[in-house]
């Protein structure tokens, strides 16, 4: 029990002395080696960290729909494709307009905000008259039309296979360039921030709790006069808009999106990533995308490496793909540690009985 | 007399709900168990439970040796046969089918169940899915029946049939009976009264009531308590 | 005229191609209400693998083809059979770790091909004949198309016999059905598992040499795109149904051809809304039963 009140206390001023740590890393000079590329105020490492918290912001919205409403949705990456090219593309559009670029930047982004929550709830709306399987098809089939419509350059607004390029025109000055990395690495920590909030605030709602009880059983929600559709249509909603909004710290991020942040395997990844951290935990959407991004990008400099290269076929091809290794460990983790990262630490600190979260 | 079918401390959980909490029956190893109570007191998840179609905890023994972490297949192949509450025939297969899937031994009881059920030969090519629910009935036990047994768990087998379909199931039961033990479902007090001679009773998830199946029934107060009827 | 039936019939033989995924999918999650998502893997490795043999048998002739056939067929039995004994089992009636295994392996497998295959198709000959056309009322359809369908019927007709006529046919049939009664008939149902699998994944890798017919080359991730088609169809047939997964195959590549060459190819949207459209009326598919 006192562990349990001093929890209240202990984890958010432990997580507000995370957010302010990772807030100075840019001026701090810490090296982490094997782990980071470089010291943590050097842009290559800025960038990644900055990759790694939007991916993490991502897999958060994406636990709201598995991890809290237990819907396998394999569409997720619509909405975070929606995010990137609905900003770069509205960005471009006001250009003529000559507004100045801070506020065609918050244009853009309400704008965006707005299209995005308008795709969510349709595609929620319809989506969830099915359940299960059927669920995750639709979802999927969705997702592939997007994919299908940016591939495609419709209008010719999304650039096909190039994708569309965000350029120093149509932002501000500070979120442009090497020496401005910083600004964007904030970015991207707010963000993440802000959507673990969101998801903070969703989970502990009347709707949260709601969304969790129908996830174990629908019969009971129903019984209570509940309808379990209006819920899960507000968490699919709520989760669709954050992954936009992580979609928007990636195309300012990254100067652009192509249309692989709309395929099928982008979602597969985030599902990976879910799991990866675990199942239902909060904090392990935001573990397991840090993971899964330091590891991917380490994984892949190790596939160019020389230590690779003298190595005999039989390793050498399985180690120099990243993928393999992450989706073998992504299998591993399913068979044998349901509960990914955050259940180990879980196990480990209630003395080794097995639990589950929630 | 001595218990074929030994429970102890049987739960089971359904759709995330203790719907077994603490039961504990035994079943001779001659004649029928009736396992009696009203509606969803959990009768048939009892059953259930005992052939680990649901996940339980507790003790089954099966002839003194422990079937409850053994595989639903594995405990029917030791010859507990297993009539469900809503007959579940497969609907797409022909009744011959059915019959055909069921049969677990070289030289099945082809002969008693042509006699008992004569009206399935003349059916034998038509689709289970069409047949009436007393023909579909007919099919359950048929199944059950085709092989030897060594004990019958019979979930409610005259549920919604018309009184001649019961007498004839009546009938079909005690006969089956006078070969193999069995654990008798049933709501109809008149076919227990005929056919049973043990009783246990349920209420919410726990025995109530274990004992002779004639002073059970001829105790109109213990019949209202427990069931809510008049014997 | 010559136009709209050349688009039928080479409809009707990517159809024969959709119905080789298909089919597996639909039997796999009927009988085991797992979405496999490792399919598109066994195809390509059917592919890459039956390509390997069958052009050190005889480059581009009839008895290097048919050596890639058998060797797709076999290999893709056996990924099959591995992943369903060595992972899919252990996870028994946890359907959603069950699918994400199966995603996993997909994702892995995919990868590990890339590395020793590359990521760029491979440009595959063709037997003579396949190369050239017959005409059909002024269409010049491509031979290949023919070999496509009559392997797709040939494939779906040894499931249906099988199916009708065996032990294990009637066992796959009942369990399709209801699962839990099958064993409680004292029958284990796994080992049926195995079997949807094996057939599925000899289908498959079927599937991923007769793609490399189509395409005209094979690539590791030839499974994975044809995948996508493959659910869609499962889908829409109706999951588990296996005339379902016939009839929508064909009714999907005809819609997709049509839409690709009249609509400006906008086909694989025209199936994607199909989809939606299909789901949202009758959510069960064209021949499931109601969920
Ligand atoms: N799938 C399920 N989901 C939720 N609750 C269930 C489920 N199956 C059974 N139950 C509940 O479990 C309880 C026991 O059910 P069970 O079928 O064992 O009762 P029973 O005694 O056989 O009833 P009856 O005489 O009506 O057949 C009931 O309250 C029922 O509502
Ligand atoms: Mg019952």
């Amino acid at each position: 029990m006192s562990r349990l009140t001093g929890n209240r206390f202990v984890v958010p001023v432990l997580g507000v002395l995370l957010v302010v740590f990772a807030a100075l890393l840019p001026r701090l000079d810490l090296s982490v080696p094997g782990v980071l590329p470089g010291a943590t105020y050097t842009p290559g490492t800025l960038q990644i960290l900055a990759y790694g918290f939007l991916i993490a912001a991502l897999a958060l919205s994406y636990h709201l729909i598995f991890g809290l409403a237990g819907m396998l949705s394999f569409g997720h990456a619509l909405f975070f494709g929606a995010g990137a090219y609905g900003l770069a593309i509205v960005l471009r559009r006001l250009l003529p307009a000559e507004l100045p670029a801070g506020v065609a930047l918050l244009i853009a982004v309400l704008v965006t905000l707005v299209v995005a929550f308008v795709i969510a709830s349709a595609v929620g709306a319809l989506a969830l008259r099915v359940t299960g399987i059927s669920f995750a098809m639709v979802t999927l089939a969705f997702a592939q039309a997007m994919n299908v419509l940016v591939r495609r350059n419709t209008g010719g607004q999304t650039g096909g296979e190039e994708g569309v390029s965000v350029t120093s025109a149509m932002v501000p000055d500070v979120l442009i360039g090497v020496r401005n990395s910083a600004n964007l690495y904030w970015i991207a920590l707010a963000i993440l921030v802000l959507v673990y909030l969101a998801t903070v605030w969703i989970e502990s709602s009347r709707v949260g709790h709601v969304a969790a009880a129908a996830r174990e059983n629908e019969l009971r929600v129903r019984v209570l006069g509940l309808r379990p559709y209006t819920v899960r249509l507000f968490v699919f909603t709520a989760a669709g808009v954050l992954a936009a909004v992580a979609g928007m710290g990636m195309v300012l991020l990254q100067s652009g999106t192509t249309p692989r942040v709309t395929s099928a395997d982008f979602t597969l990844t985030l599902l990976v990533i879910v799991v990866l951290g675990g199942v239902g935990y909060r904090w392990g959407a935001i573990v397991g995308g840090l993971v899964y991004t330091l590891l991917d990008k380490r994984l892949s400099d190790l596939a160019s490496s020389d230590l690779i290269a003298s190595l005999p076929a039989v390793l050498r091809i399985p180690l120099s793909e990243p993928i393999f290794i992450l989706g073998s460990i992504f299998v591993l983790i399913v068979m044998f540690l349901p509960g990914g990262i955050a259940g180990i630490a879980h196990r480990v600190r209630s003395g080794g009985e097995s639990s589950h979260a929630h | 007399m001595s218990a074929l079918l030994h429970v102890e401390g049987l739960r089971a959980r359904v759709g995330g709900q203790q719907v077994v909490e603490d039961v504990s029956l035994d079943v001779a190893d001659t004649g029928v168990t009736a396992l009696l109570g009203r509606n969803g007191v959990g009768k048939s998840s009892t059953i259930k439970a005992i052939l680990g179609i649901i996940e339980r905890d507790g003790t089954v023994e099966f002839d003194g040796r422990p079937i409850d972490r053994l595989r639903t297949d594995r405990i029917v192949r030791q010859g507990v046969a297993y009539v469900p509450e809503d007959r579940e025939v497969f609907a797409s297969l022909t009744v011959e089918e059915n019959l055909t899937l069921a049969t677990r031994q070289a030289a099945p009881n082809r002969g008693l169940v042509d006699e008992l059920f004569p009206e399935l030969r003349e059916r034998a090519r038509q689709r289970a899915g069409t047949l009436s629910g007393g023909q579909q009935q007919m099919v359950s036990l048929a199944r059950a029946l085709l092989n030897d047994n060594r004990l019958l768990l019979v979930d409610e087998p005259t549920k919604g049939l018309s009184p001649r379909l019961v007498g004839e199931v009546t009938r079909v039961l005690r006969t089956a009976a006078e070969q193999t033990p069995m654990l008798l479902v049933e709501q109809n007090l008149q076919v227990v009264r005929e056919i049973a001679q043990d009783v246990v009773v349920l209420s919410g998830g726990r025995v109530v009531h274990r004992g002779a199946a004639l002073e059970f029934l001829d105790d109109q107060d213990l019949v209202h308590r427990h069931l809510g009827v008049a014997a | 005229m010559s136009t709209l039936v050349l688009l039928l019939i080479t409809g009707v033989g990517l159809g024969a191609l959709y119905f080789l995924v298909a089919s597996g999918l639909s039997l796999i999650y009927g009988l085991m209400h797992v979405l496999n998502f490792a399919h598109g893997a066994f195809l390509s490795l059917g592919g890459l693998l039956g390509w390997e043999v069958g052009r050190r048998v005889g480059d581009g002739t009839w008895g290097g083809l048919l050596v890639s056939m058998l060797v797709g067929m076999l290999v893709g039995a056996l990924f099959a059979i591995v992943t369903e004994l060595v992972f899919i089992r252990r996870l028994y009636n946890r359907h959603i770790e069950q699918v994400l295994v199966t995603v996993g392996i997909g994702l892995a497998a995919v990868a590990l091909f890339e590395g020793i295959w590359g990521s760029d198709p491979i440009i595959t000959t063709k037997v003579p004949w396949l190369r050239q056309t017959t005409e059909v009322v002024g269409a010049r359809v491509p031979n290949h198309i023919w070999l496509l369908i009559g392997v797709a019927v040939v494939v779906l007709l040894a499931i249906v016999l099988f199916l009708r006529f065996t032990r294990f046919g009637l066992v796959i049939r009942a369990g399709v059905e209801n699962r839990t009664m099958v064993t409680a008939l004292g029958i284990d149902v796994r080992t049926a598992f195995t079997i949807v699998f094996a057939i599925g994944g000899a289908a498959a890798g079927l599937g991923g040499v007769l793609a490399s017919v189509y395409y005209g080359n094979v690539s590791a991730h030839q499974g994975t795109s044809l995948l996508i088609y493959a659910f869609i169809v499962t889908v829409i047939g109706g999951l588990g149904s296996l005339t379902g997964a016939a009839i929508a195959s064909v009714l999907i590549a005809v819609l997709q051809q049509l839409a690709n060459f009249y609509l400006g190819g906008t086909g694989d949207l025209i199936i994607v809304l199909a989809l939606a459209a299909v789901l949202l009326v009758r959510p069960s598919g064209l021949l499931g039963r109601a969920a």
